[in-house]
């Protein structure tokens, strides 16, 4: 294994070295006070504790530099568990370093491995042991059971079955459809086109119909985000130039890549940028990934107005919004 | 005999009539445990478990494991009246009426921060150091098991206050369990009960968070320590020190003062922090909203080198027969770490089937001494911190004015083309620091002391080291390269020939070292 070469020779423990506090009372003294002193302060963190419970109120605020406007009771309060713990510590290592034994102690590490007769001992008891049971002999018994225990590992995975509905077609359908008004969110009021100026972008949702209830469920599929540039700002195929209103574009917020919400927009530059992974989508070209990690631009709603002038979906997703799943098909 | 040591005497003996444990117990009660700095890092994130456990029971007697939603009205004018879930609701009230509430929310979320952080460096010493070896590979298999819980655990725990910020990590999370393929939205639809968010998934995770999870912990944390105890400790090599001997400080009383105050003082420092630091300041955060999120959103750092990963990871999906496979996120989000966990946790025994060495070790290994073993940890830790500063890519951009951009095409470079270097810049300052101890030991110390020779040249004093310290220096084996012939020795093919090739190949890499000093070496100095 190892190169045969002469090792320099192991010197052994080095010589202990004495503590003072191991030969001069005075000094063993000194440090039996420093040990006290240490639990001592211990105890007054524990009192500062209690008084803090007791006596500050919780809406007292102080100001200290670097960390600003701090809870004074939170912040007594810990400073108080903060000393009675650390000081317990300190007080029983400075005990430990100063006046407990120091001399380091040899013990022998002995070899895992039994002994030979041990081990073929242990092998000639299984198989002694396994042979009375006859697995090896009845294979009718061995094969049964291999199946039958493969087997019983399937009622707990099937007990998990009802732990939620199956997908269906869940994840690819939203409450847009074709006439559906796009309302505020917060705010749930609906919105004509002069409420937004050149520039500007909003939230909104599906307006639902009397009675429903809005759930997160549904607006982890729903949330639409509206901007409106310049109508000669857009690099639109005809389709889906005539998918806007007025200048007025409207995507899904929800990111093509993990679902957070795409929540920044640069104005200057156009871009949608998703501040969970960073992925930027340019307004202008339907957003079209320019950068990061998401494969997919986000999904655009076509709108229109009614009769009242309030923006409407046109119709609904043409697609499904949201991360990709399996079952998507583009 | 004074009445102290009688009433001793009797519980001794009360104990032992009972149990027979007085043979086991004087025995454990001298157990010789070593000393050194690098062994208190597991017992912070032991200590940190505790902590963990105790201030996780306070916040459930307050915390509302559930997705109802309430109209809140308590003392937080700035989110009063907002809708939102009891589990935040809840929080909140944790947070600013219960008493000593918020200092163990901090305290929680310190103490599982410092509990992965001591997990990550304890399992750098065992690494670097080689305690890894025979006979300790279980407990390296269960140390890589509880980091990959502790991962799962910690985001659990910061998911459940139900806020903006751990909202948008579970929207994270079910994204990935979607883009599985085949079996990805059915399982995205039981964890959740149908579609994101739903309102079943903080009581699931808080049941998992609180007992599933913390059983298995504890559980395995047991098998760790009983491991240790059982082995015995690892030693770093010195005078005195062989594979056969295990030298420190006796469990009783030493040992257990100072291991019992490091807790306290463990317990010291994380109630510090949480006194004066905020972490997780949820009510600046906002109920969750899926169509909402905060710029700058960042997981805890134990996450962010995944985040890291999807975040510089290129645009790749692949539609085709009606499916679609996102790339862009199983690779970066299921693979890589899949491969980095597998690989760590089988390190031991490929280390092993490369070296050719079956032996036990107890005596550690100076990092220097096995350059390759170090160049990889090392390696693997670049590829993770790259990937890590990437995770934080939003947060340097802002912090240091760089472009966003820039710093993503850094990192996907980077990740790629750093490891290798980091791999051959370690090997070779490992052996030129074994080049420095082979110099030490045959030359001397510096002393600094310039010396004029009397036909004017000046020297500088050597002065030889202690026979301690060069005993250090040069304890260690130096293995040759494994051989493996494609005939063996009985002029037989081995099977697997390109394997082999492989196996010598690395081999070869492995034993690449500084050939250090021995007797003879110092004796022909002395004859100059």
């Amino acid at each position: 294994m190892s190169q045969e070469i002469e090792r320099l020779t192991d010197p052994g423990l080095p010589e202990h070295v004495h503590r003072k506090a191991d030969s001069d009372p005075v000094a063993a003294k000194r440090a039996e006070r420093q040990v006290a002193i240490l639990f001592g302060l211990s105890a007054i963190g524990t009192i500062l504790f209690i008084v803090s419970y007791i006596y500050i109120p919780l809406n007292i605020f102080v100001f200290l530099p670097i960390l600003g406007s701090t809870n004074a009771h939170q912040l007594f309060l810990g400073l108080g568990l903060t000393f009675s713990m650390f000081f317990i510590g300190i007080g029983a290592i400075q005990w430990a370093k100063t006046l407990m034994p120091d001399n380091e102690v040899i013990a022998e590490r002995h070899e895992f491995r039994s002994a030979d007769e041990d081990r073929s001992d242990f092998i000639a008891t299984v198989k002694e042991r396994a042979g009375a049971a006859g697995l090896g002999r009845r294979s009718l018994i061995k094969r049964s059971l291999g199946l039958s225990l493969g087997l019983v590992g399937l009622s707990p995975l099937l007990l998990l079955r009802d732990l939620g509905p199956l997908p269906g077609k869940q994840l690819e359908t939203t409450n847009w459809a074709s006439g559906v008004r796009l309302v505020t969110d917060p705010g749930n009021r609906p919105i004509k086109p002069s409420d937004l100026e050149v520039g500007a972008v909003a939230q909104v949702l599906p307006q639902l119909p009397a009675g429903q209830e809005r759930t997160l469920n549904s607006i982890a599929k729903d949330a639409l985000l509206l901007i409106r540039l310049r109508p000669e700002d857009f690099q639109l195929s005809p389709e889906r130039l005539s998918w806007t209103h007025e200048g007025i574009i409207a995507f899904s917020k929800i990111c093509t890549h993990m679902g957070c919400a795409v929540a920044l927009y640069e104005q200057q530059t156009k871009h949608l940028l998703c501040p969970c992974h960073q992925s930027t989508f340019d307004v202008p070209r339907a957003a079209k990934l320019i950068f990061g990690p998401a494969a997919r631009p986000l999904p655009q709603l076509a709108i229109t107005v009614d009769s009242e002038g309030y923006l409407v979906a046109k119709q609904g997703f043409t697609e499904p919004v949201g991360p990709s799943f399996w079952e998507r098909s583009s | 005999m004074t009445a102290r040591e009688r009433a001793a005497g009797t519980v001794a003996n009360y104990v032992d009539e009972r149990t027979g444990a007085a043979k086991w117990l004087k025995k454990n009660l001298t157990k010789v445990f070593p000393d050194h700095w690098s062994f208190m890092l597991g017992e912070i994130a032991l200590y940190s478990f505790i902590i963990l456990l105790l201030s996780g029971t306070f916040l459930t007697f307050w915390f509302d494991p559930s997705q109802r939603e309430v109209l809140y009205q308590g003392d937080y004018q700035p989110l009063s009246g907002i809708k939102m879930s009891a589990a935040y609701a809840s929080t909140l009230h944790i947070s600013f009426d219960i008493r000593g509430g918020l200092l163990m929310r901090q305290i929680h979320h310190w103490a599982a921060l410092l509990f992965m952080a001591a997990i990550v460096v304890h399992l750098l010493r065992v690494f670097f150091t080689g305690a890894f070896r025979k006979p300790r590979e279980f407990n390296w298999i269960i140390g890589v098991g509880l980091l990959t819980l502790g991962i799962v655990e910690g985001f659990l725990g910061y998911s459940l206050p139900d806020d903006l910020l751990s909202g948008t990590g579970i929207r994270i999370a079910e994204a990935i369990i979607q883009a599985m393929p085949i079996v990805g939205s059915y399982i995205a639809f039981f964890a959740f009960d149908g579609l994101f968010p739903g309102e079943a998934f903080i009581p699931r995770i808080f049941t998992v968070h609180v007992l599933l999870l913390p059983g298995i912990f504890l559980a395995l944390i047991t098998a760790h320590l009983m491991l240790v105890w059982y082995q015995k400790h690892t030693q770093y090599p010195g005078p005195g020190r062989t594979e056969k001997n295990i030298v420190g400080y006796p469990l009783m009383p030493v040992y257990m003062a100072k291991a019992g105050g490091f807790f306290f003082i463990v317990f010291g420092v994380t109630a510090f922090l949480s006194a004066v630091a905020s972490i997780n300041p949820i009510w600046l955060y906002g109920p969750y909203t899926p169509a909402q999120v905060s710029a700058g959103s960042q997981p805890d750092w134990y996450m962010g080198w995944l985040d890291g990963l999807v975040r510089m990871f290129p645009p790749i999906e692949t539609h085709a027969f009606g499916h679609t496979l996102s790339w862009n996120i199983l690779i970066p989000g299921v693979i890589i770490p899949g491969i980095l966990f597998t690989g760590m946790a089988l390190y031991p025994f490929i280390e092993s089937w490369i070296t050719g060495d079956k032996r036990e070790h107890h005596l550690l290994d100076r990092p220097r001494n096995v350059p390759n073993r170090t160049a990889l940890g090392v390696m693997a830790l670049t590829f993770t911190t790259v990937a890590l500063l990437n995770g934080g890519n939003d947060i340097i951009a802002i912090q240091f004015n760089l472009s966003i951009n820039q710093i993503m095409w850094f990192s996907r470079i980077g990740i790629l083309v750093l490891p290798p270097i980091a791999f051959v810049i370690t090997k070779r300052i490992c052996l030129s620091l074994q080049r420095a101890d082979r110099d030490l030991v045959l030359h001397g110390r510096e002393t600094g002391r310039l010396l004029r020779l009397p036909h004017g040249e000046f020297v500088e004093v050597h002065e030889p080291i202690s026979p301690e310290r060069a005993w250090t220096l040069t304890q260690h084996e130096q293995p040759n390269p494994l051989v493996l012939n494609p005939v063996d020795d009985h002029g037989v093919r081995r099977p697997g020939t390109l394997l082999n090739k492989l196996r010598a190949r690395m081999s070869r890499a492995a034993t690449e070292q500084v050939a250090k000093p021995n007797g003879e070496d110092l004796k022909e100095i002395e004859h100059h």
